[in-house]
């Protein structure tokens, strides 16, 4: 099967390039909603404590390997090259997959992805499933659409599980249960956990992991059909793979009689080799361990041993459309490690729900907007973009340098830009800016206007403005005091003193 | 050496002392300050708020003043904000190639490979670390995010900091932690960046420093906005301020 994924054609996606659909879009704009989360108490504690945590231990981890920058520089090349021969090295991994004894599908968006996994699992006769932790079957809402067709989908992955109890939506891709507490995570099992012993539940974590294991037990061997995600898709040999801490995907992945995985085209690497890179870069910037304990991988179909029946979901939701952009591209090298959310002093401060999309912090904040485009207009993902400092701690950690502050301000850009082919009068941000642009590209008027803000100064009050500001500038006046201009600008004082000598 | 001073427009408007101080310290040291009065803007604002289009015409009018500055014998153009340093050395050409204008790419470059931020002149170029400063106060240093990750300037300010006569230099804890000002960001995000204000002052009081200094005005305006309107007492003072006081 041979398909269409787009070529890099300058920064403005062509007209072949689908719009990502699926739990991308939050219901508000990232400052609406992070307004709301910063007055969470206990969300900014348990957000402040794993961060912290998890930070230290990366640093550790990754300050111990001397080749560090030369593997982050490998990550990256090896990312680039994939992204550029997409379309060949998807065949080659269908290819492969096939001769192995599975069943490759591709899905050109969720619904389609959907519906190929509906199917799937309806023919088989079984009525639930057990899920591997996985962000594309997260984002294409794959649990909400087979619940809709009657068969429920059992999460695995013990955060996965405290959300999914907690009918809750993940929070960060490595620990979508970051901003729960133990003592929340106590209330949510002993209310939703049918046979649990409500006398010894206390929220010590081995208690409450023990509780979990009682609980997956019974599904993993009940269960017939399985559905995972794939951390790398290896063209050359057809294997897929996925790492994990706890064991249950291991359990996913080998007991059931069916196994579905749901890949995001950007996944696959090109050779075996390709994994010596990116099994070291992995998890030290994801869990801050050497290694994660559980790497499975599996090619095809295996007779007698494990599923007999596999099936290769490869899907697009938007993808394509990021590849055509020749910045945007570099979003889709992402490996999911999470790194740059543990950095983030926004994603620090207001978790990841206020992103809206299931790809939160520094790396969601531009791969939404590349997947799903922005409008130019009040689209919720419009606002990703401008939920950064750019102070530029994730580009330090990402394992296979993306630049994500470059990528946040052209998607800046893109914003504006859209904003101002579709209305025929500028916002009145843009024209702010073309003012302060006309008066900065003169130095005449730049003088001038130097010397009125130093008038201005009589409008100022130990820091505050005698006439309110008008909005945006308002927000900086609620909490922080305005600057006195000065007297005299620092050309006029050079002027004077100098004798205009430049 | 001649060195041309790229003041910066906020540095120019609203905290035109930096710019002194910036001319006393190098003076003081025997070198040659230049100001090339057709100066404004390197279009920061404008690029990180999402109008390219409007900031490479700030950026050719930047690099026609300081080509000039070049080709009348300046050595060096210094800045004393890492931010606008990082804006020439990593933006300006970008915006040009955007913009189609490769020639401008390529003479923004140039004017770039001279342009240094104040605490890279002073050690790297120039070679000093002791700039015959005193400043007998109890001092912490934020190391602005843009000067520690987009310029690398690692140790130099501190290196140029522990050579003040009578200065008590104390360390800020967290201290790598953005301060929350971001340029729009503080008013678009308000919310947001008011709590990341919140943990910075937070780390600055812990360290019971009268004086938080940093080589950007622009975060030592959000950091000192807040510590002003909570009375704090604390205030901001440019790094430059600190190296040119003698007393």
């Amino acid at each position: 099967m041979s398909t269409f994924l787009g070529m890099p054609a300058g920064r403005v996606p062509g007209p072949a390039a689908d719009t990502a659909v699926g739990q991308l879009t939050g219901n508000r704009s990232f400052p609406a909603a992070a307004r709301d989360a910063l007055g969470d108490t206990r969300l900014r504690r348990n957000l402040a404590h794993a961060t912290a945590t998890i930070r230290a231990k990366r640093a550790s981890v990754v300050g111990e390997v001397p080749d560090w920058e030369a593997l982050r520089d490998a990550g990256s090349a090896i990312k680039a090259d994939t992204m550029a021969r997409l379309p060949e090295l998807l065949e080659e991994l269908e290819r492969n997959v096939t001769a192995r004894g599975g069943t490759v599908h591709w899905a050109r968006d969720a619904a389609e992805a959907n519906g190929i996994v509906l199917d799937l699992v309806r023919a088989t006769g079984a009525d639930e499933v057990v899920k591997v932790k996985s962000m594309a079957t997260q984002e294409i809402g794959l649990n909400e659409a087979l619940e809709e067709a009657g068969i429920t989908a059992h999460e695995t992955d013990l955060a996965e599980l405290i959300v999914q109890l907690g009918h809750d939506k993940p929070s960060h891709i490595l620990v979508p249960a970051i901003h729960r507490g133990r003592a929340e995570i106590r209330e949510i099992f002993a209310r939703e956990m049918p046979d649990v012993d409500l006398a010894t539940l206390t929220d010590e974590p081995s208690v409450l992991a023990a509780a979990a294991r009682t609980h997956l037990r019974e599904l993993f061997l009940r269960a017939r059909v399985a559905v995972s995600g794939a951390n790398f898709g290896i063209a050359e040999t057809g294997t897929l793979t996925v790492v994990e801490s706890e064991g249950n995907g291991r359990m996913c992945l080998t007991l059931p009689e069916t196994l579905i995985t749901v890949m995001g085209i950007e996944k696959v690497v090109p050779a075996w080799r390709d994994l010596e890179v990116f099994l070291q870069l992995l998890p030290r910037s994801s869990t801050g361990e050497r290694m994660n304990p559980y790497t499975s991988m599996w090619t095809g179909v295996t007779p007698g041993d494990g599923p007999q029946d596999f099936h290769l979901v490869l899907l697009d939701n938007g993808r394509t459309r990021a590849l055509a952009d020749d910045l945007g591209r570099t979003a889709l090298h992402c490996i999911r490690c999470s790194a740059c959310l543990n950095v983030c002093p926004v994603y620090e401060r207001t978790g990841g729900h206020a992103y809206g999309s299931v790809y939160p912090g520094p790396i969601g904040a531009v791969l939404t907007p590349f997947l799903t485009g922005v409008t130019g207009g009040h689209d919720p993902n419009d606002s990703l973009p401008y939920a950064s400092s750019l102070c530029g701690a994730c580009y330090d950690v990402c394992p296979v340098k993306i630049n994500i502050p470059d990528l946040l301000v052209q998607l800046r850009a893109e914003h504006t830009e859209a904003h101002a082919a579709a209305h025929r009068l500028p916002s009145a941000e843009a024209a702010a800016m073309a003012a302060a642009a006309w008066v900065m590209s003169d130095p005449a008027r730049f003088a001038r206007a130097g010397r009125a803000a130093g008038t201005a100064r009589h409008g100022i009050r130990r820091g505050r403005p005698l006439l309110p500001l008008p909005p945006p500038l308002n927000g900086w006046t609620a909490s922080r005091d305005a600057p006195s201009p000065p007297a005299e600008t620092f050309r006029d004082w050079w002027a004077r003193t100098r004798g205009g000598r430049s | 050496m001649r060195i041309a001073l790229f003041v910066t427009c906020l540095g120019d408007v609203l905290f035109p002392e930096v710019g002194k101080a910036t001319v006393a310290v190098l003076e003081r040291l025997g070198h040659e300050v230049v100001f090339p009065q057709s100066q404004t803007c390197c279009g920061q604002m404008h690029t990180n708020t999402g109008y390219q289009h409007d900031a490479v015409g700030l950026v050719r009018h930047h690099v026609d003043v300081f080509e000039r500055a070049i080709a009348a014998g300046c050595e060096a153009v210094v800045a004393p904000s890492g931010s606008c340093v990082g804006s020439v050395r990593h933006q300006h050409a970008a915006l040009a190639r955007r913009e189609g204008d490769e020639a401008l790419a390529l003479r923004a470059d140039a004017v770039a490979g001279r342009t240094f931020e104040l605490s890279e002149l002073l050690v790297d170029v120039l070679g000093v670390t002791d700039v015959g400063a005193a400043y007998p106060h109890r001092v912490t240093y934020h190391p602005t995010c843009h000067s520690l990750r987009l310029l690398g300037v690692g140790e130099r300010p501190l290196q140029l900091l522990r050579a003040v006569r009578g200065i008590d230099l104390v360390e800020l804890p967290a201290a790598d932690t953005c301060c929350g000002f971001g340029g729009t960001f503080s008013v678009k995000n308000a919310d947001t960046s008011t709590a990341m204000l919140a943990d910075k002052m937070s780390s600055v009081l812990a360290t019971r420093a009268e004086v938080v200094t940093a080589g950007d005005a622009s975060c030592l305006m959000h950091i000192g906005g807040g510590l002003s309107r909570l009375r704090t007492g604390v205030r901001p003072v440019h790094l430059a301020e600190i190296l040119a006081s003698t007393s």
